[in-house]
């Protein structure tokens, strides 16, 4: 678009339509800001649309567990958020251990978590696993549980969040990247391939191209890239309730509403930034499927039906990158939640519309400064 | 590396035969899977086993000159390999080279190639219309299937509806076997022959093939089978199974008849699946009312070193599929250095010159058999995805939220065991529609892997080493 091209006023421009962005652009347009969202392809196209969609605190780094435990606060009243389920389910997280080591390990962090005052994990015996997951392969001899934990449906979450910031007056622009950055006065314009738009105050919520957004305002941040690869399979009859992962593995293990089995954990597909794209490599999904049939040995006859893989940002020390710009004013940053960041939307959002209205927040948000990553960046 | 083959020909049908054959005569190693139990693709399905007996016999000449083919690929020299899937393609990583990843009853496995043909043919126009998911009706090319694979055809008489050549040959090879018709719909619109004239001279040009059409025909009015023309919609009902068939003439009244076999065909369209899941461009063919890979003048894809030949490539038929494999064996050579640009090209000349008289009646028959247009738009109510029951409906009102797959997320359309290959035409279409577009415009699902489902255990058990990062 040329430069005669009349901007659009904003309060603040939010870049990137996954979910941590809608649910910025809901915060800010609720305490009163006028927003607008730039999502260079749709909404949820990337790593939002392609997620397992847990919700979960279970084996969380000690440093998210306070935004973490108001974040799991408010998904258990997400209607009240965005006036839908979400398709939430609390059935409880567990991660199970294979072998005595591996149960000790489980029992010496429940141990860290009550010394710090936190007791929403608890570690559970052979038979009370039995008892959550009756399938369970039988050398599996306990795990630890997080009741109040759960999973959602990533879509209609999605959907939720995205009718839920229209509705407060976020306007949306889909197929609309930024292409250049300039400071004007007192605001940022930015140029999208097809709207310019300004404003006092800039989320960077763009995902695994947030690297690149940073940049752009002059902020240098390392940043790794994540494509975690899914599997969903055949409809099956009632299996698990809980969502279960693995002290020994990489495995995520869950049945949805309609019977599919979703399976992931974190084995890495192929991806190219530049284009945007995903490649699944199946003899490294191989673990997976091992992982799975391993801890449930009677999944082996199920059929996979798809696979995919999704883009996200990821910080050296797997932790996210959230608070406001060391370089640029009124540029705020939400990404690099490498892998583990759908729990946290709910108020990551709310951490970013305090930011923006007060310039600080009450939340503890020292751990996951930008800083941090660019001061290694400097060291190394 | 050793045990590389260098081309891997998916399919064997006249392409894939064809180009297999001709690709070891060349010195050149390649391992030619298919599905089936043996050689002959959808056209010459069971051919061997079929010789000499009286369904080979009712299935006719065109059938019986597989016969060559056949022959010829046995004594090739390649690698056979039947009653294999291929469940997956992956690009290597390092290299140029594709992995193709094969399921059989021992289990998986996985051939590294550095070029990989894929002749994996048509399939039929999904068809949606109210009732069509209901048992008892069947599509032709699977009547067909059944026929050439177990010689079973239909006890009772049988009702078929539809348009193009296929429905007339298969109710041929259907009274030779002694089988009865209750009446065939034609479902070709009466204006599409107006459209078609001026494409007949040059179609005259192949004017064997128009023959064996009018002999069809022949054959069927001679057997006094009841035929409705320009029936515009149809619509099956009953309870649990197939009860009644209501069909509407364009323009005229409906008609409620009772059946219990109901098959339809409404011609065919290449076999996208695996291209799209690769990634390769495609063009919209508005002729033949489909998207086809985008090829070059080889059969090359826009991956290097995957190529399409037969009718995966455009429907052309048997004739041009085989020609089309030819051409694609010759364009691999060259791309492996066997033979130079020059000799690949002296060579092509008169397989190009075949294909071009194999598709000179294709305008006129595209256009005669132009599918009409209520397959595209569905009545509200009619199922379109049948793996998660979707209606036009459901489609309709999510459109202007998005493409084909954003679609998905709303609907679920095209999420199901079948991977879109049922819906995925009728999804564009109903969004094109909505939107004032065209389905080349609205684009096509992205096609997620596997290409065929496999178990868990199976990928669990898969031994191939893990590459080295």
């Amino acid at each position: 678009m040329t430069g005669g091209s009349r901007a659009i006023l904003y309060d603040a421009v939010v870049v990137g339509g996954g979910l941590h962005g809608l649910s910025a652009a809901l915060q800010l347009a609720r305490s009163g800001a006028r927003v607008g969202l730039l999502e260079r392809s749709w909404i949820g196209r990337h790593a939002s649309g392609a997620s397992a969609a847990g919700v979960r605190t279970l084996g969380r780094p000690v440093a998210e567990l306070p935004i973490s435990l108001e974040s799991m606060a408010m998904w258990h009243d997400i209607r009240g958020l965005v006036d839908d389920d979400c398709g939430f389910h609390v059935h409880g997280q567990i991660k199970v251990a294979e072998n005595d080591i591996e149960l000790a390990g489980l029992r010496d962090r429940v141990d860290q978590l009550r010394a710090l005052g936190y007791r929403h994990e608890e570690v559970v015996d052979a038979a009370e696993l039995r008892h959550l997951l009756p399938p369970i392969a039988r050398h599996c001899v306990g795990a630890a549980v997080a009741r109040d934990n759960g999973a959602a449906d990533p879509h209609r979450t999605l959907q939720a969040f995205r009718r839920a910031a229209e509705a407060a007056g976020v306007t949306i622009y889909e197929g609309c990247g930024v292409g250049a950055v300039e400071s004007i006065a007192d605001r940022w314009r930015l140029s999208a391939s097809r709207a310019i738009l300004e404003a006092p105050v800039v989320v960077n919520a763009a995902g695994a191209w947030a690297g690149r957004l940073a940049a752009l305002f002059g902020d240098t941040v390392p940043l790794g890239t994540k494509a975690s690869m899914m599997i969903v399979t055949e409809r099956v009859a009632p299996y698990v309730a809980p969502v279960v992962s693995c002290a020994g593995r990489a495995l995520s293990f869950k049945q949805t509403d309609r019977g599919t089995l979703l399976i992931g954990g974190g084995v890495q597909g192929r991806f190219d930034l530049q284009a945007e794209k995903t490649t699944v490599d199946f003899i490294a999904l191989r673990r997976a499927a091992q992982a799975a049939t391993a801890l449930f040995p009677s999944v082996a006859g199920v059929a996979m039906l798809r696979v995919w893989a999704g883009l996200e940002a990821k910080t050296e020390d797997l932790l996210p990158v959230i608070g406001p710009s060391p370089q640029a004013p009124g540029v705020l940053h939400a990404f690099g939640f490498s892998g583990h960041g759908f729990q946290l939307v709910p108020v990551v959002g709310a951490i970013i519309a305090e930011l923006a209205a007060t310039g600080k927040t009450t939340r503890q948000i020292a751990p996951f400064a930008l800083q941090r990553l660019a001061r290694k960046e400097a060291a190394a | 590396m050793s045990s590389r083959d260098d081309v891997v020909v998916v399919g064997a049908g006249p392409a894939g035969m064809a180009a297999a054959a001709r690709l070891r005569s060349m010195a050149i190693r390649v391992t030619l899977v298919d599905e089936q139990p043996a050689p002959g693709g959808q056209i010459w399905r069971n051919l061997e086993a079929n010789r000499n007996t009286a369904v080979g016999k009712a299935l006719g000449s065109d059938y019986a000159a597989g016969a060559a083919a056949v022959a010829a690929l046995r004594g090739s020299g390649c690698s056979l390999r039947f009653g294999t899937q291929v469940w997956q393609l992956e690009d290597g990583q390092s290299d140029a080279d594709w992995r193709v990843f094969l399921k059989t009853a021992e289990g998986l496995d996985m051939l590294p190639a550095s070029i990989v043909l894929l002749a994996g043919g048509a399939q039929e126009r999904p068809n949606p219309f109210p009732g069509w998911t209901l048992p008892g009706v069947v599509s032709v090319g699977a009547a067909q299937i059944l026929m050439k694979s177990a010689g079973q055809i239909p006890a009772e008489p049988v009702w078929v509806a539809g348009a193009g050549p296929l429905p007339l040959l298969y109710m041929t090879q259907l009274l030779a076997l002694g089988g009865k018709i209750a009446g065939y719909l034609d479902t070709t619109p009466r204006g599409n022959l107006v459209a078609a004239l001026p494409h007949l001279p040059r179609a005259l040009a192949a004017w064997r093939d128009l023959r064996k059409g009018i002999g069809w025909l022949k054959v069927l009015r001679r057997s006094a089978v009841p035929i409705v023309k320009d029936v515009a919609e149809i619509a099956a009902s009953g309870s649990d199974c197939l009860e009644t068939v209501t069909y509407r003439p364009r323009g005229g009244a409906a008609v409620t008849v009772p059946a219990r076999l109901l098959l339809v065909h409404e011609g065919v369209v290449p076999a996208i699946h695996v291209t799209m899941a690769m990634g390769c461009r495609h063009d919209w063919r508005d002729d033949q009312q489909c998207f086809a890979p985008s090829l070059d003048g080889w059969g090359e894809t826009s991956r290097a070193g995957l190529y399409v030949a037969g009718d995966g490539a455009g429907i052309g038929g048997a004739e041009a599929a085989r020609l089309r494999g030819e051409i694609a064996a010759l364009g691999i050579a060259r791309k492996l250095g066997k033979l130079s640009e020059a000799e690949a090209g002296q060579r092509a000349a008169p397989f190009r010159r075949a294909l071009k008289k194999a598709l000179a009646p294709r305008p006129f028959l595209d256009a005669l058999y132009r599918p009409r247009p209520e397959i595209f738009a569905p009545a509200g109510h009619t199922v379109v995805c049948r793996c998660e029951e979707v209606t036009a409906d459901q489609i309709c009102r999510a459109a202007g939220k998005g493409g084909p797959n954003q679609l998905k997320a709303f609907t679920r359309a095209g999420m199901g065991p079948c991977q879109g290959r049922q819906c995925g035409y009728t999804v564009s279409h109903l969004l094109a529609r909505s939107l004032n577009s065209s389905p080349g415009e609205v684009g096509f699902f992205h096609i997620r892997p596997p290409l065929k489902p496999v178990t868990l255990g199976e990928l669990a058990t898969l031994e191939v080493e893990e590459a080295t990062p």
